[in-house]
């Protein structure tokens, strides 16, 4: 059984401006000790998903659908329930750890709170245990660093105070919000390689929200790409890489610059990413995708597997798209050349069958 | 050999610091922000500048534009020095030397229209145009940069990230300038628009011959940019060389660090690379290492280091360290055991 079940998971914003589909039928398994990457631009959704697992949506965020945690359901659960299986079985660490530490708490008073709460430890063992775990995540001299306050350490070193408290009680999962976003190159390539260790050696399972598709190839075994929404590709981390299938995956792998590289244009996606306010009927990579077909408008393909471990959500077929990556480099600043791609031919792709049940999302939004 | 555009010599800007309890007699604090730059940038040329966060290369920009107060000389190709000039001095060099900024939304006033936005510096640098003339301008620079001309009574605050960060650089190019300064122009921008934005400050630097300094701390983004490239750290130039010899033959420890850093988006390259890990954080400017600044994370340090500071030497590419030359495997091992500390279990 899978440690982490995410069956047909949406979430909604109530706004001045209308609902706001934020997650739509989002289904994912994440084994004991996996490393799952989730890659998505600003908006993708990427974020609420995990906010929405952790039962910290705003106020007006209403989640749907079904998340088990060892077989135990903790979407929208209690509080009280929450509370048990927060930090104890899993926890979370955020983009910017200053905002994330309590500004008037030394870090010892932030950490022993843990453990008191959580273990029933003495604040005495607790504070010791705290230091251990801050000599794991590599900070210097913990005994006597941890009777610092927050603003008292560099970027880095909060990030890995926030790593340390989030570890302390030993979860199942880690959920690594931008863990490195806010962070330098020299100092993101330290905390990962840190990450990886501590997974390693705590055996936990991680998932890794990231929108740097660098840090994802160093960190992750499985990847689902997000757009508006919605995962539109999922695979092993290999494939997705060297063989992405969807359009999305694609462009964005194709607009990286990369130091490793030469070449003079970069190949851009043109557009800009969908306003969720107001999604587009259809895919929501429609207005953006090379491969455009008439029925992506209207209709949002759902995410299919097409292989033993590998699925994507595109109406466009598999060879179509491994074809022009070949052939064609997309080009800057031009529109969506859309000419290239003939109609799909019917049925090659079966998409009434779905892993779980995703067809709830995408009627709703095709009804509004 | 053709005039520089600018020629920057032993540029210094030094911050003065009061903190919290001290004594009003105490004399301030010296903060070190930049601390004597030299180089010469050629006209059409790009020059990137990377560093760390703190390295002092959003304040170098800020000293060529008088935003920061600095010493030293930086010579413009009439023979103007820019540094110590007055504002009314400077004032016909803005012209000259525009400014893209980082984050799109805020370096635009929410208060005033697309177009009137667009239109300020042409109408404070040349006052004797007629309003009709400025409108043209605007509606064909805004064509130029992507925009939608109809789109010249809008405010800021009803575009995206990247088409802000267009409006941003139409304001810069109006007054066709010779150099733009671009901070940071796409760190705030999602990746797929990031392509965009450097495709069109690509596209339109050949098409006017401008030359740009290019700041920013994504090596990749730089790397595909920039003709030449000048490594920062702690106000301090480390490195500087052509694009391609900087990033195929990295001569100091430290850009061989940060190039090693760069995550690369292919899981197979990423896991064969090997990683300089750089030991700790950058240390306070406040109190900066004596002799080389690096020296304190530098897995080369000798005794040497810590007493002379290394000139920057060469010809073309410019390195400044007393041992430069490629790490070898054993040295990179050697501070990874440094590095590694055992877990509690």
């Amino acid at each position: 059984m899978a440690l982490l079940e995410i069956r047909d998971l949406n979430v909604r914003f109530a706004t001045n401006d209308g609902e706001v589909k934020a997650v739509n039928g989002i289904n994912l398994d994440v084994e004991p000790g996996d490393s799952l990457g989730i890659v998505g631009e600003s908006g993708s959704g990427k974020s609420q998903l995990s906010f929405a697992l952790m039962g910290l949506l705003a106020k007006n965020g209403r989640a749907s659908g079904s998340v088990k945690f060892d077989g135990q359901e903790i979407l929208n659960a209690a509080p009280k329930v929450l509370n048990k299986i927060r930090a104890e079985k899993i926890a979370m660490i955020f983009q910017d750890p200053m905002t994330s530490l309590n500004p008037y708490m030394r870090v010892a008073d932030q950490m022993a709170e843990v453990l008191t709460l959580h273990k029933g430890m003495s604040k005495r063992d607790a504070v010791a245990e705290s230091v251990r775990m801050l000599d794991a995540v590599k900070i210097p001299d913990a005994q006597g660093r941890i009777r610092l306050y927050p603003h008292e350490f560099s970027g880095g070193m909060r990030q890995r105070v926030m790593i340390a408290m989030a570890l302390l009680c030993r979860p199942q999962l880690l959920i690594a919000d931008e863990p490195t976003t806010a962070l330098d190159v020299t100092v993101q390539a330290q905390i990962m390689q840190l990450l990886a260790e501590l997974q390693r050696e705590f055996g936990m399972a991680m998932i890794l929200i990231t929108h740097d598709l660098g840090v994802i190839a160093g960190s992750a075994e499985r990847v689902a790409v997000m757009y508006g929404g919605r995962i539109r590709e999922s695979a092993p981390v290999g494939p997705i890489f060297a063989d992405p299938t969807h359009p999305y995956t694609q462009g964005l792998l194709a607009t990286i610059p990369r130091v490793d590289q030469e070449g003079d244009e970069l190949s851009a996606i043109p557009g800009s990413p969908p306003n969720m306010n107001h999604p587009p009927a259809g895919c929501a990579f429609e207005p953006r995708c090379p491969y455009r077909l008439a029925r992506c408008a209207g209709e949002d393909p759902v995410l299919d597997l097409f292989d033993a471990d590998r699925a994507r959500a595109c109406f466009a077929t598999v060879a179509d798209v491994r074809a022009r990556r070949e052939t064609v480099i997309l080009s800057a600043d031009e529109p969506a050349a859309a000419e290239a791609v003939e109609e799909a031919p019917e049925g090659d792709l079966p998409v009434e069958i779905i892993a779980g049940a995703g067809m709830a999302g995408t009627d709703s939004e095709v009804k509004q | 050999m053709t005039k520089p555009l600018l020629d920057v010599k032993d540029l210094r800007v030094t911050f003065h610091i009061r903190r919290d309890g001290d004594m009003p007699w105490a004399l301030p604090r010296q903060l070190r922000a930049v601390g004597g730059v030299d180089f010469a940038l050629k006209p059409g040329e790009t020059l990137g500048i990377v560093g760390e966060s703190g390295s002092g290369k959003s304040t170098l920009a800020r000293a060529l534009i008088g935003l920061a107060p600095a010493t030293g000389r930086a010579e413009w190709i009439d023979g103007a020095d820019l540094i110590g000039m007055t504002p009314r001095q400077m004032l016909k060099y803005r012209a000259d030397i525009q400014m893209v900024f980082q984050d799109p939304l805020a370096s635009l006033n929410p208060r005033m229209t697309v177009g009137q936005i667009i239109a300020e510096p042409l109408t404070t640098h040349h006052p004797g145009l007629k309003r009709d003339e400025v409108k043209t301008r605007v509606k064909e620079m805004m064509e130029k940069v992507g925009l939608l001309p109809n789109q010249i009574n809008r405010y800021p605050h009803e575009f995206s990230g990247g088409q802000c960060q267009r409006i941003g650089i139409a304001r810069a190019l109006i007054v066709e300038p010779k150099l733009i300064i671009c901070d940071e122009p796409v760190s705030a921008l999602d990746v797929s628009i990031q392509a965009q934005v450097i495709n069109l400050l690509i596209k339109l630097q050949k098409e006017l011959g401008l030359a740009l300094i290019f700041i920013a701390h994504d090596l990749a983004v730089v790397k595909h940019i920039s003709d030449r490239v000048l490594v920062m750290y702690l106000g301090k130039v480390m490195e500087i060389a052509s694009s391609d010899d900087l990033y195929a033959n990295p001569q100091h420890p430290y850009t061989q660090a940060l190039l090693s850093a760069v995550p690369i988006p292919d899981p197979v390259l990423e896991a064969e690379k090997s990683v300089v890990p750089l030991v700790g954080d950058l240390p306070s400017p406040m109190n900066p290492p004596s002799g080389c600044v690096f020296r304190t994370r530098c897995p080369r340090a000798q005794s040497a280091c810590a007493e002379q500071v290394p000139a920057l030497m060469g010809e073309g590419h410019q390195v400044a360290c007393h041992f430069p030359g490629p790490l070898t495997e054993a040295e990179i091992a050697a501070v990874a055991a440094r590095e590694a500390r055992p877990v509690p279990a």
